[in-house]
C-alpha cells in the first residue's frame, strides 16, 4: 500500500535507514515483495495478501484492510488443537476501534432492568471465581466463499475459526453482582467499537436470560493463558460456547439487561438464518421464516493433505486432521478415500472438551496411481451427522457440508 | 473404583472452574496499537470517482474488490444496504453511478 516511488517517501527513507546505519541497509536491500495465497474460491477472484501488518498478529490472510477482516492460513489448523493467539482470525463490523486499552480506566458496566446498576474495574472482575474452557470461535460466514452461487460478504475460505482455552468468569456472576428483576428476558452485549457514521447502528448481541445464565456462557479475560490481542477483544471478550462468534462480542463493556426481546438491527435483520435444517434455502425462494442464527453445527477438515497434494501408489498414507461437534462434543469422525462410497472411523485425539476441536487420524492405501478423493464426516454427541450436500442462504452462512479433499497418488 | 470414574467427570466437564491457587495469575498490561490503513483506490472507469467518495468512509477497497461477480440486483441490494441499514450518507442520485460502476467491475459479463 505504500508508494514508494513518492520523492518525499523516498527522502524519508532514506533519511531513516542513514541513521540506521549498515544494519538497516541490509535489511532495505531484502527484496519487498508481498506475499500471495490463493484460495480456492469457485469464480474468483482467489488472489489475496498475506499480511503480517497488524498489531500483535502474525502471517494472516487480508480478507479486508478497514476494519480488519483477517483469515487465519489453513495449515496453522494442522499444527494443533489450540489456534495460537497471532494467528487467530480478526473480524470486526465498524472500523472505529480504540487502539489504546488502559487497564487501570477500564469499567464494565451492568445495568438496564437490574437491582441495582454496577461498574466493575478488571481488578473487581477478575476477583471473581474463575472459569476456564476450551471453545471453538468461528464467524458464521466462515467458508461464505465456496457458497454457490456467491453471495457478497467476507469472502472466507474456511479459516475463520479458531479455538482456545479462554480463562475468565460467568456471565451469571457478573449478572448476580447487579441482581436480575423480575421480566428480565435477555441481556445485550456491547463493547467499545462504534460506527463510523453518527446514526449506524452499533453492534450489539443479545442472549436469552436462561442463556446468558446458564454457566457456560462467560466473559474472558485470557485466551491460550494470554491477554488477548486487542483486535480479538481485548480487555473482555463476550466467550458463548457452542454458539456463532458473532454473539461473543470483542472489548466488551457494556451489559444490559432488558425486559422485553432485543429489536436491534444486529438481532433482528442482521446474522438472521432460514429457519430451517442446516439453514438451508433455495436461490431466490421468498416467504422463508428468518431467525437470528444460533447454535453451530458439526465440522472436520483435513490439515495435513491440501487439494491437489501428491500421496505415494501403494504405500499407508496418513490423514490427519480437526473435527468438532458444534454445540456438543465429537462422537465420531468417518474417514472415505473413495469419494465417499466406503466409510472407516477415524482414530480421535485427546478430548479438550467439548466445545474444542478434536484432532482425528486415518490411514489409507492408495492402491493403484491415480486420484483419490478423501471425505471426512463428523458425528456430534447428539447424533448429528455433516450433511453430504452444501446448505445455501443469502448471507453465506453455517456452510458446514463434507469437505472433498482430491489427491493424486503417483 | 472411585478414582478413575472422578477422572472421567471432570474430563466430560467442559467449564473448569479454577479453584483458590488455581485462580490465574496473569497480570493485564495496557495496550497501545497502531492499525494499518489501505489508501488503495477503486480502479479507474466511468464512476470510480462516486465510488470512491461514497464507500471509502467506512471500509477499505478490498472489501469490494474481494467480492466474486455478482448480478445487478445484487449490487443494487447492497448499496441500498449501505444506505438504509448502516445509514452511509450516500445521495439517492448517487446510487446508480455507484451500481453502474460496481456492474462495470464486479457484474456479469
Amino acid at each position: 500500500m505504500q508508494d514508494t516511488r513518492s520523492p518525499g517517501r523516498g527522502l524519508r527513507r532514506r533519511r531513516l535507514l542513514g541513521q540506521a546505519g549498515a544494519a538497516g541497509l541490509v535489511m532495505a536491500a531484502a527484496p519487498v515483495r508481498a506475499k500471495t495465497i490463493d484460495l480456492p474460491l469457485p469464480g474468483g477472484p482467489d488472489k489475496r495478501q498475506i499480511t503480517t501488518a497488524f498489531p500483535q498478529k502474525g502471517a494472516m490472510i487480508l480478507q479486508r484492510t478497514r476494519p480488519p477482516l483477517l483469515e487465519t492460513p489453513f495449515e496453522v489448523f494442522d499444527h494443533g488443537v489450540f489456534t495460537p493467539n497471532d494467528r487467530f482470525f480478526v473480524r470486526w463490523h465498524w472500523a472505529v476501534i480504540p487502539t489504546e486499552v488502559d487497564v487501570d480506566k477500564f469499567q464494565l458496566a451492568v445495568h438496564g432492568n437490574v437491582n441495582q446498576p454496577v461498574s466493575l474495574s478488571l481488578q473487581d472482575l477478575m476477583k471473581l471465581p474463575q472459569v476456564e474452557i476450551a471453545a471453538v470461535n468461528q464467524c458464521s460466514g466462515n467458508s461464505r466463499g465456496f457458497f454457490q452461487p456467491r453471495v457478497a460478504g467476507g469472502e472466507w475460505a474456511n479459516g475463520a475459526m479458531g479455538n482456545a482455552r479462554w480463562t475468565g468468569v460467568t456471565l451469571k456472576s457478573v449478572l448476580d453482582k447487579a441482581g436480575l428483576k423480575a421480566g428480565s428476558v435477555q441481556v445485550r452485549l456491547r463493547g467499545m467499537d462504534q460506527p463510523v457514521v453518527a446514526d449506524g447502528p452499533p453492534l450489539m448481541k443479545s442472549l436469552d436470560v436462561d442463556h446468558a445464565r446458564d454457566g457456560e456462557v462467560m466473559i474472558a479475560f485470557a485466551m491460550n493463558g494470554q491477554q488477548l490481542p486487542l483486535l480479538n477483544g481485548f480487555p473482555l471478550r463476550l466467550v458463548v460456547p457452542g454458539w456463532y462468534a458473532t454473539y461473543w462480542v470483542k472489548m466488551l463493556n457494556d451489559i444490559e439487561v432488558l425486559g422485553q426481546p432485543d429489536t436491534n438491527f444486529w438481532m433482528a435483520t442482521a446474522y438472521t438464518i432460514p429457519d430451517t435444517p442446516n439453514a438451508d434455502m433455495k436461490p431466490g425462494q421468498t416467504g422463508v421464516k428468518m431467525v437470528p442464527i444460533n447454535r453451530m453445527t458439526p465440522r472436520s477438515f483435513v490439515t495435513n493433505l491440501q487439494a491437489g497434494a501428491r500421496v505415494s501408489a501403494g504405500k499407508p498414507t496418513l490423514a490427519r486432521g480437526i473435527a468438532f461437534g458444534g454445540d456438543c462434543g465429537v462422537k465420531q469422525v468417518d474417514f472415505s478415500s473413495d469419494g465417499g462410497k466406503t466409510w472407516s472411523a477415524a482414530l480421535l485425539g485427546k478430548d479438550t472438551g467439548k466445545f474444542s476441536f478434536r484432532r482425528w487420524e486415518a490411514h489409507f492405501t492408495p492402491t493403484a496411481k491415480g486420484s483419490y478423493t478423501l471425505m471426512v464426516r463428523c458425528t456430534n454427541t447428539d447424533g448429528v451427522a455433516q450433511p453430504d450436500h452444501a446448505n445455501w442462504n443469502p448471507a453465506g452462512f453455517m456452510r458446514n457440508v463434507i469437505e472433498t479433499t482430491p489427491v493424486t497418488a503417483a | 473404583m472411585v478414582r478413575p470414574r472422578l477422572k472421567i467427570l471432570l474430563l466430560a466437564a467442559a467449564v473448569v472452574p479454577l479453584c483458590g491457587a488455581a485462580q490465574s495469575a496473569l497480570v493485564l498490561k495496557s495496550t497501545s496499537v497502531t492499525l494499518p490503513d489501505s489508501s488503495a483506490m477503486f480502479p479507474p472507469g466511468p464512476g470510480a470517482d462516486v465510488a470512491n467518495a461514497n464507500c471509502l468512509a467506512c471500509h477499505s477497497v478490498g472489501m469490494v474488490t474481494n467480492q466474486p461477480v455478482l448480478p445487478k440486483a445484487a449490487w443494487e441490494a447492497e448499496v441500498n444496504k449501505m444506505r438504509n441499514a448502516f445509514k452511509a450518507p450516500v445521495q439517492a442520485s448517487d446510487v446508480p453511478a455507484i451500481v453502474d460502476y460496481l456492474v462495470s467491475i464486479k457484474g456479469p459479463k
